[in-house]
């Protein structure tokens, strides 16, 4: 093989894993092994990184032990290295300039111009702007604020609901996210790659449905009552993952894809046609509304949609931001997660780990799924409630990296990137999937930071990337 | 070149090997520093040096696996350069490498004709042909294997064999032995070097790499020793093993470790009619008797793959057993009535360290901080964790300690472990299992890998934790390490322990019981018969 | 030279026994049948009206050439077959027959199953059958896409998304060049394309596979949808609306009773199939490239350093299969409604993968797996078209279900090829 082909594979960092496991167990610094490990190749400013075996970010991007560096140099060189912030913001930026060829190689006058391209490229080129800049504009305006709207606000020509209007969708459109998110997110500190996040949040959904029209609840209690149903549904729904995986060594990718298809639209198109459950005086399968006690209340007044699920799940973040670093059972997690050999020999229960991050994993995709039920009108279980945040979940954890904090700041931009994209069909009749298609590149682009380092030629760094210690194969 | 079988593009049956200062580096480490090498033909040259003394990434230069940075190949006084190893074997040169690069799913034909098969039209496999390939080298230098047996279910003697045919079949006048001898059983090293011989009888030239002075001595015609990547000199076989052991570890090393005669007290580990299966569900220990004191350190010798892991595993309460019973000072922590152990968690807190065989496997997490692995099996328990959250400071103090004690080399205790030296990842473990009171010590190749400071090192703290009380069972496929160390040898072979030694048994006879020949069995059948049953 | 070290693996099955202690595999899976056995004859037994009968039919007429079955009876006897497989297998009389006796014991339930349902009407057999060829030929083609990346050691999730990708560009180019053999090469080129995208990030940029496949899906059915908004809908007669490949008799072999009308009255896209399956399963197991494939996904160091290029085999299969996968798209479209719509895989692909995992990763096993799920597909159909009491619903869970007992292992130990999913560095 050419040494071309190598190198982006070499200081990639993606690297995690060695040809044959024969190479791995030692780790130590022989010749023979590194000679088995790609890991141990020189890498730019890194010489302490012998034998990482996918470590963490954290540990690879300092460059600060040169005493002798200025601070603008150090910046200078995080800025242009590949590193993980950097490369995240350039997979953002040429996403979206993919997206913006997309929109304006299916933008019609652009299409028309292009028959007399030869002539007058200009054409072409003007209209494109005219289409990508509008439509981007409308990304802006629709997801975070719209400046007329603002300029009239301010000479009390316009309400100031109508200002936060657009932020208001962003964060009601991130909330569901930022569940799966963190739901796809915590699995996947623990080794597990839980693409189940789709049947969870349904799952949630249901159960937050069922329990807030089951009863005429009081205030307040209804909310708590309707939230834990949602967290109970999802759970079941991990817990059984979680068990096959402990229990029968089944592999969770399989069996939650087969639990998603399960749970919707198989088990919902039945449940919701159910006497008691079906809506009255309704003939497609749709539950009754959740009771308005159960809602979840609108945090800016009722003219904004906004309401308490992006506080749940921020809150949930923090919890689980918690639970990984501070607390013994997040330590499991981890430690079963990067090696769950070496965890079982040090006496951690793994089986007993999969079982608690999957019920875990669970409870925050229902979360998800109930702050959907709860939170957005019509308040019904249907079979489509959850939309796509199962699988949107997995991108905004893969764009988190597993963290919280990134989860949450992930979850905000596809939020944002979703809300925008419904006020691009208003202004330019863009279809919605416009933003699917920038979400799923800003994943691509993110879990494959040598393409990116290509792109934009940066010079070589490692970069972590989510999912090294998952790429274990079907057999574990 | 994708299509054709293996080409002639030389001939003659011999050949003359030349490496002229060749140089490799990975990073700052220098692996190979201009090194120099003539291999005649017909010669058994071996390349002599301790671990990670360079030897496997030379041959792996050699073999078209690795760049060289500087230096040049010569082929029968043509210099070459090898991009693959297509180059390497195009040229005449075979590799048996140290883990065997055999398809296990494949037969051994199928395994043989891989990358130089024989087809008809459409690429259609002619296995007849393969098959007689196989049949005909086999039978040219006595290698008696079955061209249908699958590989997985081939002895590692044989499946060797079938490498070394791989190498033939492809017209191979240079085999590369790396560290061939390493899985063998004496009786199967005897074997293979009657094959080397038959090899070399037929004009062959093999580069034998090995750090083992006695098969050096056994076969060798030149000895080149090789030291942190340099050449450090050349030797006769008829060197006496101090001088060539004292050239390949650069100092008069130390075989024998300083210690006192054991006191051994109360039983703590009772082993009792063990059985316990492999991961692919075959009987690995069979009906095990054992037992160790307090104050005594019982070595387990043996072959790697005798069932010494899963013996292990089943006492830590990591593998279930199939029958009999294990008692952990009096208490039993595995019945056969229940098939199944006490929790490792259980194990370890009744007082028992482990210090597993593989430490990235099993011993480490890579990706968590010194500090971290250091706390692996107690971060639930005060001063690491109460009640469901984690006391950091309490994590970095402890792990700043031990780091002193243990002479860990790193450089904060934050650093993640992986990125640490082998001797130093082992040293993370040794001190995590024998940082608090223990009264059994399982250690199981507890210095493989390790160099010669860090061996000593772990060596000195295991005799100590005897003379604390502790009981010791030490697994180690390093007779030297056990002959140094143990106070009772235990020797196993095939899932059962042959016979229970004093340490000063003389060398051959425990080489024979590794073997399977024990005395009583020496006359009425050999001891592989007992497991058939 | 015969050493104590040989033949010690000779005695391995017997002793596999032996290990496991009494609750061997087959004597749970043996109980597991006994209680279905149990709960078929009695339930569907007593649930089934004491004097109808259970009429099979070969035609699809219910007056045509049939089987008359006293329903309750048979519902009631089949249940006993399982009963006796399941107490057979869990007095350890069967230990040898695993695979048999599963086969035997569900069939029997589901025959018992379907004497109850049908009592009083009748099941159309080549109706059910032809059914179940046409539901299963996505499958089939999706499921090999993978057996010939994940024989190689590239895990392919991105089934659903080549299917989907096939389907558009199948409904999209058959429309504008009204032909539906364009369709066909351009439904394989959108399959092969996204079988591309996966192959070089997985190869050349080690993205984990599963992420990348899943994230692949995702994209294929943002750009699918986003096309069909923008293009296909406001404009469907132009775009949207593709001849379809009419059914292909083949003389002689289609006018054979029962078996013509189901095999030899198809599509040539289900042909296309059928071929390809026996095409790659030779091909696998007799032909250098499939030794060559097989090293690939089993040891790729092995075949490195015997010369072997490693990625280059990865590409080349992961591309074909892509391009296959994209033929079993065009099944949705021009093989059938003529019509693209939004998201019409519908979770095909993700069956696909199921089947091939049901298969054990043979071309022949994710043919069964395929036509299994193709089968519970029909039936529930069908099932739902004479108002059963079952709800559809649970029928269409049945293969999900079933791919769950496969890999928790109750019906036997699936293995992948041990390097599959683990990207190939070279040091």
């Amino acid at each position: 093989m050419s040494s071309d082909d190598e190198k982006p594979a070499d200081d990639s960092g993606a690297a995690g894993h060695t040809p044959g496991r024969d190479d791995e167990p030692t780790g130590q610094p022989t010749p023979a092994s590194r000679a088995g490990d790609p890991d141990a190749k020189p890498t730019g400013g890194t010489p302490k990184a012998q034998d990482g075996k996918g470590g963490t970010p954290k540990a690879r991007d300092g460059k600060a032990g040169d005493p002798r560096r200025t601070r603008t140099a150090i910046v200078i060189d995080a800025l242009t290295t590949a590193n993980t912030a950097t490369v995240t913001v350039l997979a953002v930026v040429l996403a979206l300039v993919v997206g913006a060829l997309v929109i304006a190689l299916s933008d019609q006058q652009v299409l028309d111009s292009m028959q007399y391209f030869f002539s007058r490229p200009g054409d072409t080129f003007s209209a494109a702007w005219q289409a990508v800049s509008t439509a981007y504009a409308a990304l802006f305006t629709g997801s975070i604020v719209d400046p007329e709207t603002l300029n009239y606000a301010w000479w009390g020509m316009a309400s100031w609901t109508q200002v936060l209007t657009p932020i208001s969708e962003t964060l009601t459109y991130a909330a569901p996210l930022i569940g799966t998110g963190l739901a796809v997110g915590l699995a996947f500190r623990a080794g597990m790659f839980n693409i189940g996040a789709q049947g969870q949040a349904m799952m949630g959904a249901i159960g937050a449905g069922l329990v807030g029209f089951v009863l005429p609840w009081p205030p307040v209690i209804g909310v708590i009552a309707a939230v834990l149903g949602g967290l109970l549904g999802g759970s079941i729904w991990g817990l059984i993952a979680g068990w096959l995986k402990a229990k029968f060594g089944a592999h969770e990718v399989i069996t939650t894809i087969m639990l998603n298809y399960i749970a919707a639209p198989s088990f919902v198109t039945w449940l919701v046609v159910q006497h008691g459950i079906q809506q009255p005086g309704r003939n497609d399968p749709i539950s009754k509304p959740v009771v308005d006690n159960a809602q979840l209340p609108h945090l800016f007044g009722s003219g904004l949609r906004a309401n308490l699920a992006i506080i749940l799940v921020v809150a949930a973040a923090i919890g689980v931001s918690w639970l990984l670093r501070r607390s013994t059972l997040g330590f499991e997690f981890r430690a079963v997660g990067s090696n769950p050999n070496a965890s079982r020999t040090a006496g951690i229960n793994i089986d007993r780990t999969y079982l608690l991050v999957m019920i875990f994993a669970g409870a925050l995709a229902g979360l998800g799924g109930a702050a959907i039920v709860l939170g957005n009108t019509p308040n019904s279980i249907t079979p489509s409630v959850v939309g796509n945040i199962g699988f949107d979940g997995i991108t905004v954890a893969l764009l988190g990296r597993g963290k919280p904090v990134g989860t949450v700041l992930a979850g905000l931009l596809f939020g944002a990137l979703q809300a925008g994209a419904s006020q691009m069909q208003v202004t330019s009749q863009i279809p919605l999937e416009v933003s699917t298609i920038i979400q799923s590149l800003i994943v691509i682009f993110v879990a494959a930071p040598a393409l990116v380092k290509a792109v934009f030629r940066l010079r070589a760094q490692r970069v972590g990337t989510i999912g090294q210690n998952l790429a274990k194969g079907w057999n574990g | 070149m994708r299509c054709r079988p293996p080409s002639r593009q030389r001939r003659g049956g011999t050949l003359k090997l030349e490496l002229r200062g060749i140089t490799k580096r990975f990073g700052d480490l220098v692996a190979n520093d201009r090194i120099d090498l003539t291999v005649e033909p017909g010669e058994i040259h071996a390349l002599l040096g301790e671990n990670g003394a360079g030897k496997s990434t030379l041959m792996n230069v050699l073999y078209g696996l690795l760049d060289p940075d500087e230096g040049e190949i010569v082929v029968d006084d043509v210099p070459r350069k090898f991009a693959s190893p297509r180059d390497a074997i195009n040229a005449g040169i075979g590799m048996v490498h140290q883990h065997f690069m055999l398809v296990p799913v494949f037969t051994v034909a199928e395994n043989v004709m891989l990358g130089a098969e024989r087809t008809s039209a459409f690429g259609w496999l002619d296995r007849r042909r393969a098959r007689r390939d196989v049949a005909a080298v086999s039978e040219e230098y006595r290698l008696r294997v079955d061209p249908d047996e699958l590989v997985a279910n081939l002895p590692v003697g044989i499946q060797q064999r079938v490498e070394i045919i791989k190498a033939l079949v492809r017209e191979a006048d240079l085999l590369i032995l790396d560290e061939p001898t390493a899985v063998l059983t004496p009786q199967e090293i005897d074997d293979l070097l009657t094959v080397m011989r038959s090899l070399k009888a037929a004009g062959k030239s093999i580069v034998f790499i090995t750090h083992k002075l006695k098969e050096v001595k056994a076969i060798a015609d030149r000895i080149t020793v090789v030291r942190r990547g340099r050449v450090v000199g050349t030797a006769e076989p008829s060197a006496s093993e101090d001088e060539l052991a004292a050239l390949m570890v650069g100092r008069n090393v130390k075989l024998t470790v300083d210690k006192e005669p054991a006191t051994p007290g109360d039983p703590v580990l009772r082993v009792d009619g063990l059985s316990v299966a492999d991961d692919r569900g075959h009987r690995a220990v069979d009906a095990i008797d054992l037992t160790v004191h307090r104050g005594e350190i019982l070595g387990v010798a043996g072959v790697e793959g005798n069932g010494q892991t899963e013996l292990v595993e089943a006492i830590m309460g990591l593998r279930p057993a199939i029958g009999g019973a294990v008692e952990l000072d009096g208490r039993p922590v595995l019945s056969s009535a229940r098939h199944v152990a006490a929790s490792t968690a259980a194990v370890l807190a009744s007082g028992v360290g482990y210090v597993p065989a593989d430490r990235g496997h099993d011993g480490l997490v890579a990706d968590f901080s010194v500090g971290e692995n250091l706390v692996l099996d107690r971060y639930r328990s005060a001063p690491f964790g109460r009640g469901l959250s984690l006391k950091p400071t309490a994590i970095r103090d402890s792990a700043r300690e031990l780091i002193d004690e243990f002479d860990i080399r790193t450089s904060s205790q934050a650093t993640p472990a992986g990125t640490l030296s082998g001797g130093n990842q082992q040293k993370v473990v040794v001190a995590r299992e024998m940082s608090r009171p223990l009264s059994l010590l399982v250690a199981a190749q507890p210095t493989r890998g390790v160099d010669v400071g860090s061996t000593e090192f772990i060596h000195a703290r295991i005799v100590a934790e005897r003379d604390n009380g502790a009981g010791v069972l030490l697994v180690s496929s390093e007779l030297d390490e056990i002959l140094g160390l143990a106070d009772r040898i235990a020797v196993m072979y095939r899932g059962k322990v042959l016979a229970v030694v004093a340490p000063d048994t003389p060398r051959e006879r425990i080489g024979l019981l590794m073997a399977g020949v024990t005395e009583e069995t020496a006359g009425d059948g050999s001891a592989a018969e007992d497991g058939d049953e | 030279m015969v050493g104590p070290g040989q033949a010690v693996l000779s005695d391995a099955v017997a002793e596999s026994v032996a290990v496991h202690g009494y609750w061997t595999r087959s004597r749970k899976a043996g109980l597991v049948y006994l209680l279905a056995g149990v709960f078929a004859a009695v339930v569907f037994g007593l649930a089934t009206p004491a004097h109808e009968t259970a009429r099979f039919t070969l035609s699809v007429r219910s007056n045509g050439a049939g089987i008359d079955l006293p329903a309750r009876v048979f519902a009631v006897a089949f249940g006993v077959v399982c009963v006796l497989v399941g107490a057979g297998m869990l007095g350890g009389y069967l230990k040898r027959r695993f695979g048999a006796s599963t086969a035997v014991a569900v069939t029997a339930f589901v025959l018992s199953f379907l004497c109850w349902q049908i009592a009083g009407h009748f099941l159309p057999l080549v109706g059910l059958a032809q059914q179940t060829l046409y539901l299963a030929v996505p499958l089939i083609l999706g499921s090999l896409a993978g057996v010939l990346g994940e024989r190689s050691g590239v895990i392919n999730v991105a089934i659903e998304g080549q299917l989907l990708t096939g389907a558009f560009c199948g409904a999209l180019f058959g429309s504008i060049f009204a032909s539906a053999w364009v369709g066909l090469v351009a439904a394989a080129l959108g399959g092969g394309l996204i079988g591309a995208i996966l192959a070089v990030l997985a190869i050349r940029y080690l993205v984990d596979q599963v992420v990348l496949g899943v994230v692949l899906n995702v994209f294929a059915m943002g750009v699918t949808g986003y096309l069909y908004d923008r293009f296909m809908q406001p404009n469907s007669a132009a775009y949207n609306t593709p001849p379809i490949f009419g059914q292909l008799k083949i003389p002689l072999l289609a006018d054979i009773p029962v078996i013509g009308p189901v095999l030899f009255q198809n599509t040539i896209i289900t042909y296309l199939a059928i071929v390809l399956v026996v095409i790659v399963t030779l091909a696998l197991n007799k032909t250098r490239w499939g030794l060559r494939t097989r090293a690939v996904g089993e040891h790729p160091t092995a075949a490195d350093t015997l010369g072997i290029r490693v990625r280059l085999v990865r590409y080349r299969n992961v591309i074909i299969g892509g391009l296959i996968a994209g033929v079993g798209g065009a099944a949705l479209t021009i093989g059938s409604v003529g019509q693209f719509g939004k998201d019409m895989s519908a979770g095909r692909g993700f069956i696909a993968l199921a089947a091939l995992i049901f298969g054990r990763w043979s071309p022949t096993g994710a043919l069964a797996g395929a036509l299994l799920f193709g089968f519970a597909d029909a039936l529930q159909s069908y099932l739902t078209s004479m108002n059963s009491v079952i709800p559809s619903q649970f029928l269409t869970m049945l293969p999900y279900i079933a791919t769950i007992l496969a890999v928790a292992g109750l019906v036997g130990k699936v293995r992948a090829p041990s390097a599959d999913g683990k990207p190939y560095v070279k040091s």
